[in-house]
């Protein structure tokens, strides 16, 4: 069982912020907080946590209440059986790695799943770390320690909030298979704060969009990925859409795996470890998209799809404007300059050839359609 | 060495350790308080440990000699309990010592765990340590720079002390004539030779401790980043 379930209906304030969530959640896998920045997503973990005080209202999981503000029930943090995962990733820097762990063990509850420090070492790969000191460590190798050691709490319930913000690009890929594997090999679910998009994509089976202190929209992931990439969830330069797609064919000359959208519709993308027929998300950002009203010939750009002009909006302040194309009933995003789409004429409902820089994206979550 | 200076720099050495060892035991909970309430109390709280900075030691000995005197409350009530009294004693001296000294000890401390913050505090208790086991599995071994200074400052400080010692303690060979009193007295009778060898005892003690104490605090491991 990697689930749980969780109810959520408080109000913290603090100072001029005011959070109010109210929201229950059926907990598995990985569910994803997303919001912009200041938006709660912290606080309302680490209100899940118990580390928040000041919160009114009621928190429950599974049959135990941990907060209860009407019958003055406040379950202290050390009591609740949850495992956080900071930011910064927060070692004891007093101890090396073998006595973080340690200090984790001697206090684990037992209340959640059998953890040993053999599988924890094993699961993050940290062997050959045990006898550091944190300070010696990389952002990487902090945050395999941090989640091992919050893991051998044998927590129900497993809390991460921005684990990977401190790291770069290809620490955070390496570190997201880590996360990935948590909820099934070590049969807890995890509550996961982002305001990463592509965190989201790669991990969430639930997501909880989160926006100003209210929960704007919650419910399978699959289901509001296209709200994802609406303000206020994300700024113009991340903009996106996510399309899905059918795994057809691995070139290992060229390291491409080639990706079907649908019937004749094909889109290259870097070598993804996907089995052929295995149904892929790939998010295309608005930015890597250009538009050609004929067939352009002789481009470096491999993936030209055809697509329909379906709206052109255009950005009151800036040179650009956002276009909305459909390609094979899938939406997808475009931003072009106010000029270009004007010399080319887009209105909707006019048939032009989408040119796109794909950012691929691995995730398995839609194999069993 | 007449035995009466030998009396005194063991006397002093004695004080000086009881003292530093009693303030730990209640100091520390003081600036634990201190670094992590949000009281309305932490102010006045924090003014009144700091006084004894600022206050010239003869104030303080005035009063101490007040308060720990026969009719004085907490004099009249260790008369009560064991029929000595504190002023011109030794357990007197230990109680001045240590209110003189207490800002040397609080301070350090309290910085240590500022400087520390909620941040371990929290992995500490969400890995689920209780409050107790977080002060001391996390707080102290988290702060230890700042308890070394402490002990060093108030052992030094409990050291050189002199105008409260004298108001409240006097001259009493063997109970309460420390070091830097029989300094005085050797130079009042032109015993100079005396007066070089103690001076120079308690500088050179003081350097060493002091070299001591930077060493130590190299070799504990600088806490990165936070």
């Amino acid at each position: 069982m990697s689930g749980g379930r969780l109810e959520l209906d408080f109000r913290l304030v603090r100072g001029r912020f005011d959070l109010a969530i109210s929201e229950s959640l059926a907990l598995d896998g990985v569910t994803v907080l997303f919001g912009p920045n200041g938006s709660g997503k912290s606080m309302t973990l680490r209100t899940i946590a118990g580390l928040e005080t000041g919160a009114e209202g009621i928190v429950r999981f599974e049959e135990t209440d941990w907060l209860r503000s009407d019958s003055n029930t406040f379950v202290a943090a050390h009591q609740r059986p949850v495992a956080h995962v900071f930011q910064d990733a927060r070692l004891f820097s007093h101890l090396d790695v073998a006595g973080n762990l340690g200090f984790a063990e001697r206090r684990a509850k037992g209340a959640g799943p059998d953890v040993s420090r053999q599988d924890v070492i094993e699961v993050f790969d940290i062997a050959h770390l045990l006898q550091r000191m944190p300070q010696g460590l990389s952002g990487g190798e902090r945050q395999r320690v941090a989640m091992a050691r919050a893991l051998l709490t044998r927590p129900r319930l497993v809390l991460m909030d921005e684990p990977l913000s401190a790291l770069d690009v290809q620490r955070r890929a390496q570190a997201l298979n880590f996360i990935e594997q948590i909820p099934e090999r070590f049969q807890v679910p995890v509550i996961y704060v982002t305001h990463h998009i592509d965190e989201v994509v790669r991990l969430a089976n639930q997501l909880v969009l989160i926006a100003g202190g209210r929960i704007e929209a919650s419910g399978r992931s699959a289901d509001l990925m296209s709200r994802l990439d609406l303000p206020p969830f994300t700024g113009r330069f991340e903009a996106g859409s996510i399309i899905e797609a059918t795994v057809r064919r691995h070139n290992a000359e060229f390291a491409l795996t080639e990706l079907e959208v649908t019937e004749g519709v094909k889109v290259e993308v870097p070598f993804l470890d996907f089995p052929v027929g295995e149904v892929v998300r790939l998010r295309v950002r608005a930015r890597d998209v250009s538009i050609a009203v004929a067939k352009p010939k002789g481009l470096s750009l491999r993936n030209v799809l055809p697509a329909r002009v379906e709206e052109v909006q255009a950005e009151a302040d800036t040179a650009f404007a956002e276009v909305r194309l459909s390609v094979a009933g899938q939406a997808v995003r475009a931003r072009v300059s106010r000029a270009s789409a004007h010399e080319l004429k887009l209105k909707p409902g006019k048939a032009v050839h989408a040119m796109v820089k794909a950012t691929a994206l691995d995730r398995r979550l839609l194999a069993r359609r | 060495m007449t035995a009466e200076v030998f009396d005194a720099i063991w006397l002093t050495v004695q004080l000086a350790t009881i003292s530093v060892v009693l303030l730990l035991v209640l100091a520390t909970p003081v600036a634990w308080w201190l670094a992590f309430t949000r009281s309305r109390l932490k102010i006045p709280v924090e003014a009144l440990t700091t006084l004894p900075l600022v206050l010239p030691p003869t104030v303080l000995g005035f009063y101490l000699l007040i308060l720990l005197g026969p009719a004085g409350w907490l004099g009249s009530w260790w008369v009560s309990l064991t029929g000595e009294t504190l002023t011109f004693s030794f357990t007197g001296l230990v109680v001045a010592s240590m209110i003189h000294s207490l800002p040397f000890v609080v301070q350090p401390m309290r910085q240590a765990f500022q400087d520390m913050g909620t941040g371990p505090l929290e992995d500490a208790a969400t890995l689920g340590a209780g409050p107790v086991d977080r002060f001391f599995s996390v707080g102290l071994p988290q702060a230890k720079r700042g308890i070394v200074t402490a002990c060093v400052l108030g052992f030094a400080h409990v050291l050189g002390e002199f105008g409260v010692v004298l108001m409240v303690g006097g001259n009493i060979p063997g109970r309460t004539k420390v070091v830097s009193i029989t300094i005085y007295e050797s130079v009042e009778t032109l015993d100079y030779a005396t007066a070089h060898m103690l001076s120079a005892g308690l500088l050179l003690l003081s350097f060493a401790v002091l070299v001591g104490v930077f060493a130590v605090n190299r070799s504990i491991p600088v806490r990165a980043g936070q």
